[in-house]
């Protein structure tokens, strides 16, 4: 999977949540929860859509490493690459 | 016969347009069926029943607008299997509290809204200190604020039912709904529901009818509620302990959030404190047995709706994560059922995800006491001589002093912050 794939993947997941936002237009380094207005309860339903998509389920302790649409490439690509890692 | 009226789905709304009808005539229903859809202020609720009986008669027409306590169809009351009396917490309890301006304005005699303006001239006081008025009636009156001088009976001999007691509040709580209703000096208006302010003249987007009606409730709030106001901390060490453990060995699909395990804690300590579960009705505290608790929920429109978790006292935090599960998506969604949002008998807003320490909470009248979490953030924490470093939370009550007094509000906190010291226990 290309970066590219993932961020589509991402968006795919994130869509649902905030369907009035265009997640594509995200400034890579922002808070996705503060810039798309993203609950506690959303944040959550994000997470168990990319489980089902890219087969990952993100632990809690790992929450802080996903905030930002950079961190979330960063940290799902390399559970990707090395899934054994991880 | 009875009339089913359009219910109050909590103190902001005055009127909702009918959308559907789930009910055709000669249809049995049963205490708690969904019987129609209405458009309100707050997406498309789900109105239930709560009556066992068969439709006679589909009185209101799709695309209607009618304010509360309209007549929507008319039922042929059957016996319920059991008899069992409906709790009283299952009554739309929190339709605008008539006794406000009840003492001067009767409610109007059942049945006929239109021709009350005259009937009402009646003097009632006297028929009623002779009228035979069922227990169950009786009970029904406590707990909506109904004076049993004001209603008309149709049983035997005139004698008051429970059926009439709950047309009286509908029609009570039609009237109220009308602001020219709170004005003693004109009867003739508050009693005709059809004086209701139409909202329809213009068309406000769903956005600006919601502020309104927000608007409408928290000004009830702040015009006859006197709050007194009470802040904690609280450490959550151990419950935020407690949830990683449990969240560590769950699918994700599993996983717990924090608002289940304060929904919980909060239910457990309103058992000490029952007088914090309960509603300012006419003069007097009215307890609720059963603890549904509105929770506030931010929806995609800019909005905040407080659906009820109904039943907390009996569920676990797992059961209650399950009802979050099932009532978050739809009140995002505008999907919510009437019982969710009339029921409610406390209010707990968790504005923690928005970065906000500490909630000073507007009580949802007639409810008595809103609870307010602000975000779990790491704090220094000063114990037994040493400091620490802690995850803490900020934990307020927003109390009607008519109802409680501070003590109260400060042994309900206490209680709260002792359960959340052990969430295994929850």
């Amino acid at each position: 999977m290309t970066e590219a794939d993932l961020k589509a993947a991402i968006i795919e997941c994130l869509a649902p949540i905030a369907p009035e936002a265009d997640p594509a237009r995200l400034d890579p380094e922002a808070n996705i929860r503060e810039s798309l207005d993203i609950d506690s309860y959303d944040f959550l339903q994000f997470l168990i859509a990319l489980s089902r998509r890219l087969g990952i389920e993100v632990p809690e302790a790992d929450y802080a490493r996903l905030a930002s649409m950079k961190g979330l490439l960063a940290y799902l690509g390399a559970r990707l690459q090395f899934p054994e890692k991880n | 016969m009875i009339d089913f009226t359009m219910p109050s789905l909590g103190a902001d709304m005055e009127a909702a347009t009918l959308m559907a009808w789930k009910i055709a005539p000669g249809d049995t229903v049963h205490r708690g069926d969904v019987v129609a859809e209405v458009e309100t202020d707050k997406g498309l609720i789900e109105i239930e029943v709560f009556h066992h009986g068969v439709v006679e008669e589909l009185v209101a027409h799709i695309g209607q607008k009618l304010p509360v306590g309209a007549v929507l169809a008319r039922l042929r009351e059957t016996a319920p299997a059991t008899t069992t009396p409906a709790p009283p917490a299952a009554l739309p309890t929190t339709t605008p509290p008539a006794p406000v301006a009840a003492a001067p304005a009767p409610a109007p005699p059942a049945d006929s809204p239109a021709t009350s303006a005259a009937s009402s001239t009646v003097p009632p006081a006297p028929a009623a200190t002779h009228t035979r008025v069922s227990p169950l009636a009786r009970k029904v009156a406590a707990t909506l604020g109904i004076d049993l001088a004001t209603v008309t009976g149709s049983g035997p001999g005139g004698a008051i039912e429970r059926a009439d007691v709950e047309r009286a509040a509908a029609h009570a709580a039609a009237a109220s709904a009308s602001p020219q209703a709170a004005d003693p000096a004109s009867p003739a208006t508050a009693t005709t529901p059809a004086a209701a302010p139409d909202l329809s003249a213009d068309h406000p987007d769903a956005a600006t009818a919601m502020r309104r009606a927000i608007a409408a409730a928290v000004s009830k709030s702040n015009r006859e509620i006197p709050h007194y106001h009470l802040a904690t901390r609280i450490d959550m060490t151990r419950a935020r302990a407690w949830l990683e453990a449990e969240n560590a060995r769950r699918p994700i699909t599993d996983r717990l959030l924090p608002a289940a395990v304060l929904l919980a804690a909060v239910a457990r300590a309103l058992k000490d404190h029952p007088d914090l579960n309960a509603a300012w009705i006419g003069d007097s505290l009215v307890r609720r047995d059963a603890v549904h608790i509105n929770f506030a929920i931010a929806t995609r429109h800019g909005g905040l709706i407080s659906p009820a978790v109904l039943d907390v006292q009996s569920k676990s935090v797992d059961a209650i994560m399950t009802a979050l599960n099932d009532l978050i998506p739809r009140a995002k969604a505008g999907r919510l059922r009437s019982s969710e949002l009339s029921e409610g008998t406390i209010t707990v807003t968790s504005l923690g995800d928005l970065g906000v320490e500490t909630v000073f909470g507007v009580i949802y009248p007639p409810q008595v006491a809103l609870i307010g979490f602000g975000r779990l953030s790491e704090e220094p924490w000063a114990e037994n001589g040493g400091l620490f470093v802690r995850p803490v939370i900020h934990a307020t009550l927003a109390g009607d002093h008519r109802a409680t007094d501070g003590r109260t509000g400060a042994r309900f906190l206490e209680s709260l912050n002792r359960l959340l010291q052990h969430p295994e226990s929850l």
